[in-house]
């Protein structure tokens, strides 16, 4: 049997997929993106990241941005999970591990641009050697690295279920184990990724000498821990039915029904709403009490074009009150263009919040005699940044090739 | 607006007078060769320096002939409740009994910056680069002072080597290193600042001149109002320059 001939029967069972030429040029693509990005990394190892286009003033840039938007985007695993295995909602089993496997992606993704952006990577592991309990990053790291840890073990029986591996009896009994204990897992996996997406957020609410983020709150947490984690549990699921949509405009080929991806879409909807709740009256709360406070008023924090007011109206009102009408009124969730362009602003609501909290926050002069400054990634943080959209891209590729990943492709495609 | 301030029995503070200074930089050289701070290779980016002391000047931003400049150096603030000490993730930088000078433990840095994202003063460096001392040049390089690899944050301690010099010598006569008189212990930019613009003491000491300094009614501090309660105070008797202190509304009165 030639190789193309066995490759064959490394897809799950009763599938179709694109010929091995066409698969490896795709992969040719991606590797190609990836190996420019190894590049930049082993200068970024050897020279240090005053390579990048960060400095004195953005020590926080791109790849902190591009860190707490993918996992934003990628906390539909954790939210899945939960609402797959200890809400009950069984519905959701056809696209869970499509969730699982873009969860897999951001956070492993997100773990390795921070190799490269912490200045002595071979300290990483201090993180956990010297914890400052008061430190929200320290909450970070420990529940980061736990809940991928989780994640690893969620994709495990994934990867074990694939059909010639799954012929090894231990393999076999590996995944059917891990199965049944999956609930404690999705349960475990729910607490550290709530715990870790807040503290991504607390770590700009506790900035109390920066204005832009600074938030007073409740008990030891600013309201910013609150809603990162609404606002991730809101795109997340919204980000798994893009994915999937992409993957199905790409392969040809129906994954998931409708009635999946409109449930998904729904459920990051009614997040969306009550974020829109809470982070409209922090925004006030914010204007009239928090900026007085410190001497300055809402104009004064935005500049020009680039910090402009017009970046608050986009996540504000574009992002966050356009998906919701789409999404939650039934009439418009059921046309496609309605949710997919709902579940794109959300998704980009999103990323703008983690990239204004960010870049924004440090931009901003604190002392009147100093000045706005503006922050542009150069080609290293763009590189890099591009090398993990293309390993994401080439674990999702591979999965999708290889793996069961959708339980009703067979049934939707006959 | 953080509630998190620590006191301890010592207060190193610095004051500076503003309407002295004439913004020669001499505490901004004095500084770098100090604490060993290599060259950099290019001094051009300005954004990538390693100033632990800074100085900025300011403007009331009127035409000539009401114009003036004036000119406010900028140490580490020392702050009784650090905006960057809570947030590191490994306890590399504190705020300890040591005179309320907030430390920064360069070997147990990861190089996060969380600090410099914390810090609205700007006073935290990152090593951007591998220090390089051009040959000869590292002759220069002091023993009193560790020298930093690249990727850890770094910042001004108000020269905590000499404070530890000082009790030594005090202790060799005899004295009480925990009570040291004033002038006995002096960072390097104080020491080298040619119109004595600086003065620097133990903030609770009422020997020490810095003790009535700092209870002037023409010293200020920056950013009073964001809660950081620095230890360095600043003097001035112009009413602009207290303005640009801190964010006063334009009906607010300084």
């Amino acid at each position: 049997m030639s190789f193309i001939e066995a490759e064959k029967n490394w897809y799950p069972e009763g599938v179709s997929r694109c010929g091995l030429g066409k698969f490896l040029g795709w992969l040719t693509i991606l590797a190609a993106v990836l190996a420019f990005g190894v590049v930049a990394a082993l200068f970024i190892f050897i020279f240090g990241i005053g390579v990048t286009g960060m400095d004195n003033y953005f020590g926080f840039g791109l790849w902190i941005t591009f860190d707490l938007a993918v996992i934003a985007l990628g906390a539909g695993a954790f939210f899945t999970g939960l609402l797959r295995y200890i809400i009950r909602i069984d519905e959701l089993k056809d696209i869970i591990n499509l969730a699982v496997i873009i969860g897999f992606i951001c956070y492993s993704g997100a773990m390795l641009i921070l190799t490269m952006d912490i200045g002595q990577p071979v300290r990483a592991w201090f993180g956990y050697w010297h914890p400052n309990v008061h430190s929200m990053l320290t909450e970070v790291i420990f529940c980061i690295t736990c809940y991928l840890t989780v994640l690893i073990i969620e994709v495990v029986p994934l990867i074990f279920e694939q059909k010639q591996l799954n012929k090894i009896p231990l393999l076999h009994h590996i995944a059917h184990n891990f199965h049944v204990v999956m609930p404690l897992f999705a349960g475990l996996g729910a607490f550290l990724s709530t715990f870790h997406q807040g503290s991504l957020g607390g770590m700009y609410g506790v900035l109390f000498a920066r204005p832009y983020a600074f938030r007073e709150g409740f008990f030891i947490w600013p309201w910013t821990f609150f809603l990162f984690v609404l606002s991730a549990i809101a795109s997340g699921p919204c980000m798994t039915v893009l994915v999937c949509a992409l993957m199905e405009k790409m392969t040809g080929r129906q994954l998931t029904t409708y009635r999946v991806k409109s449930l998904m879409a729904k459920i990051g909807g009614t997040m969306l709403l009550i974020y829109m709740v809470m982070k409209y009256l922090d925004t006030w709360a914010w204007i009239t009490n928090l900026l007085p406070k410190a001497g300055l008023t809402f104009d004064q924090m935005f500049y020009g074009m680039i910090y402009g007011k017009w970046l608050m109206f986009l996540e504000l009102v574009v992002c966050i009150l356009v998906p919701v009408i789409f999404l939650l009124v039934p009439a418009l969730r059921r046309r496609p263009a309605f949710m997919y362009w709902a579940c794109i602003l959300n998704c980009l609501g999103i990323i703008i919040n983690r990239y204004v909290f960010t870049v924004q926050t440090i931009a901003f002069p604190v002392m009147p005699f100093d000045s706005w400054m503006t922050y542009a990634p150069n080609w290293a943080e763009w590189a890099t940044t591009c090398m993990i959209l293309a390993y994401g891209g080439i674990i999702m590729s591979l999965a999708y090739r290889y793996l069961p990943l959708f339980p009703q492709e067979v049934r939707l495609n006959k | 607006m953080s509630a998190a301030h620590q006191e301890f029995a010592t207060k190193w503070g610095l004051v500076i007078d503003i309407d002295k200074c004439t913004g020669c930089g001499a505490c901004m050289v004095a500084c770098q060769t100090e604490n060993n701070i290599a060259p950099e290779q290019d001094a051009s980016n300005k954004l990538r320096t390693l100033t632990w002391m800074n100085v900025y000047e300011l403007k009331n931003g009127k035409e000539f002939p009401q114009a003036e400049v004036a000119f406010l150096p900028r140490p580490c603030m020392q702050c009784g409740n650090p905006s960057c000490v809570p947030v590191c993730p490994v306890v590399a930088t504190d705020k300890n009994e040591d005179g309320g000078i907030v430390s920064q433990i360069y070997p147990r840095c990861i190089g996060c910056r969380y600090c410099m994202a914390a810090c609205p003063y700007h006073s935290r460096y990152f090593g951007w680069f591998d220090p390089v001392w051009p040959e000869g040049m590292e002759k220069t390089i002091t023993p009193f002072t560790s020298t930093r690899p690249r990727g850890v944050v770094e910042k001004c301690h108000f020269c905590h080597h000499r404070w530890n010099q000082a009790k030594d010598a005090a202790r060799i006569a005899g004295k009480d290193p925990n009570n040291l008189p004033d002038g006995a212990y002096k960072p390097a930019c104080v020491e080298v600042c040619p119109t004595g613009a600086m003065a620097f003491g133990d903030l609770k000491n009422p020997k020490h001149k810095v003790y009535e300094l700092s209870r002037s009614k023409y010293a200020f501090r920056l950013l009073e109002r964001l809660g950081t309660d620095p230890q360095v105070y600043y003097m001035t008797k112009r009413d602009w320059v207290r303005r640009q202190g801190d964010n006063y509304l334009p009906n607010e009165k300084a």
